[in-house]
């Protein structure tokens, strides 16, 4: 079970008085097709990234709200963990990285036609993003457009 | 902070007419935050979908994810808990 005492007392204390950002209003898209019709991309916060890729910065104030974009046919062994939380347990998706970013999983969706195709990229963030400015008014319209490009229909979020 | 800053970012995809669905660890702060579509997972963080090396077990959790996106009944915001048997 995820629960805020799995944390660290000073992690616990910080988040009780900590001021989550309210979507208000919430966004509604509706699926108006079958999904074996719609093409889906994969949005993770576990920071991965690819060898060539810079890792994700914990230096920077407030979180670094930066993105990669992982090719889809990207080898998911070979993404590199470079999340630089120790909030959580690592293990399990150093070992698989399909735990947080299931590349293989879309993929195999796909073979079974339970969904239409694969993006051509999926994005990749760091979650530890205390102050979001960032994130919502570069980083997210940012991700918005390159998927809409893409002609994403559909979006997997995945954090950790 | 992962489970706001998926949220947000699937907010923005909303908005942009891309259906989402987020993978939530934490219900208290789904609940705060209000992303748009929204699954609650019984995992310990890191572990969102559940078992690593384990594809039946991950494909289960994803699917459950996709019913979310199916289901025309559901209204923002939308937060479902999973259930699975063995959960």
């Amino acid at each position: 079970m995820g629960e805020i005492a799995e944390f660290s007392l000073a992690v616990r204390t910080y988040l009780r008085a900590y001021r989550w950002r309210k979507i208000d209003p919430v966004p509604w898209a509706p699926l108006d097709k079958p999904l074996s019709d719609c093409r889906l991309a994969l949005v993770s916060s576990a920071g991965f990234v690819t060898p060539d890729q810079a890792p994700f910065d914990d230096s920077v104030r407030g979180g670094d709200a930066s993105f990669r974009s992982i090719p889809s046919d990207f080898p998911v062994d070979e993404l590199i963990d470079t999340h630089r939380s120790d909030s959580f347990d690592h293990e399990g998706m150093v070992r698989d990285p399909n735990l947080a970013f299931p590349i293989d999983r879309v993929r195999e969706l796909v073979e079974s036609r339970r969904i239409g195709s694969v993006a051509g990229e999926h994005i990749s963030f760091m979650g530890s993003i205390t102050a979001p400015r960032r994130l919502v008014r570069d980083s997210a319209p940012e991700i918005a457009h390159r998927l809409r490009e893409g002609g994403v229909d559909v979006a997997l979020l995945v954090p950790v | 902070m992962c489970n706001q800053a998926v949220s947000l970012v699937a907010a923005e995809l909303e908005r942009r007419g891309i259906a989402t669905v987020a993978i939530q660890l934490l219900r208290d702060v789904a609940e705060r935050v209000r992303p748009p579509r929204a699954l609650f997972v019984p995992f310990r963080h890191g572990y969102p979908l559940d078992l690593p090396s384990n594809p039946a077990r991950q494909h289960a959790v994803i699917e459950a994810a996709l019913r979310l996106l199916e289901d025309s009944d559901l209204r923002p915001p939308a937060l479902v808990d999973l259930e699975l048997p063995g959960s």
